[in-house]
């Protein structure tokens, strides 16, 4: 994960097209288990199918977000930026992921319930948390100095990564229009629907893998973009600054 | 074939939003690297 020049710099190298390539024959290969493999069930019909990306696009969202909330606290312990780079791109990386569940669950709503959507337990702590996470990202666009913005947006993450736990076990605590959990303790999911889910779920993951590293990498190269900006401003510095400053540190 | 159009939007959806996030992921890097370029240039000169 490292490079000579830089040590935080992931290499670009040509793994990183093959990866691209790999997890893209593998969400086609989950996309088409998940349209013409698993079985149709039974009272939904076709439309059941969107369960397919919306459960494993949000199970991977929760990781994504739990790596983000574990980097904040790494951060504010030791003062790594890398931890910083981590929970931002976690965080990041983790929005598109519940982007989908919030859109795909109100396509398949619509046909089911008959609504769109409903200010129920489970919907609303999924929005929420989808907002808070947006805020992170906007919060750190508003604090320049590199440290003051780690240490305040993790405090935040931290707070906000409450939501995650709140949001999984809200079908639970509360009484929702959201189906109930269909696997584990008595769930009745068909083997066959559990294998695609699974397969689904491995494809999701790893897609949040790849974009993950990429994130990262982009934090990488800010730093690194930083560091040779600093240099070129230092070096461009007025030359009487430099001639006032003697060999031992006097001035001339 | 009932509800065929919402499974085929949910589906188009999912993979619009990750092209869209990939994209700009990767608009990012190319843009970082083309300052880092420029920099090292300008520190060699």
């Amino acid at each position: 994960m490292a490079t000579a020049a830089n040590p935080t710099l992931p290499p670009k190298t040509g793994a990183q097209a093959a990866a691209t390539i790999a997890v893209g024959l593998l969400l086609a290969v989950a996309g088409y288990a998940a349209l013409f493999v698993a079985p149709t069930e039974a009272t939904m019909g076709l439309i059941q199918r969107i369960f397919y990306f919306h459960v494993p696009f949000g199970w991977s969202a929760f990781v994504s977000f739990a790596i983000s909330f574990v980097s904040s606290i790494a951060y504010l312990r030791t003062r790594a930026p890398k931890w910083d780079w981590l929970a931002v791109s976690s965080a990041e990386v983790g929005v598109p992921f519940v982007t989908v569940m919030l859109v795909t669950g109100p396509i398949w709503a619509h046909p089911v319930w008959g609504i769109w959507w409903t200010w129920d337990a489970r919907l609303t702590s999924t929005f929420v948390l989808w907002v808070l996470y947006v805020c992170y990202l906007l919060l750190r666009t508003l604090i320049e100095e590199p440290e003051r913005r780690a240490v305040v947006s993790a405090v935040f993450n931290i707070f906000a990564g409450f939501d995650i736990p709140l949001v999984y076990f809200s079908i639970w605590f509360f009484r929702t229009q959201h189906p109930q959990p269909v696997i584990g303790a008595g769930g009745s999911l068909d083997p066959r629907m559990l294998d695609v889910l699974l397969l689904c779920w491995g494809a999701t993951l790893a897609l949040l893998a790849l974009l993950l590293r990429q994130r990262y990498r982009v934090e990488a190269l800010r730093w690194e973009f930083e560091r040779l900006r600093l240099e070129s401003e230092n070096r461009a510095a007025p030359p009487q600054t430099l001639a006032a400053v003697g060999p031992k540190g006097r001035s001339a | 074939m009932k509800n065929l159009n919402s499974l085929m939007a949910a589906y188009l959806a999912v993979w619009a939003i990750f092209f869209v996030y990939h994209f700009t992921v990767a608009r990012r890097v190319a843009r970082l690297q083309d300052e880092i370029a420029r920099l090292k240039q300008l520190l060699k000169q």
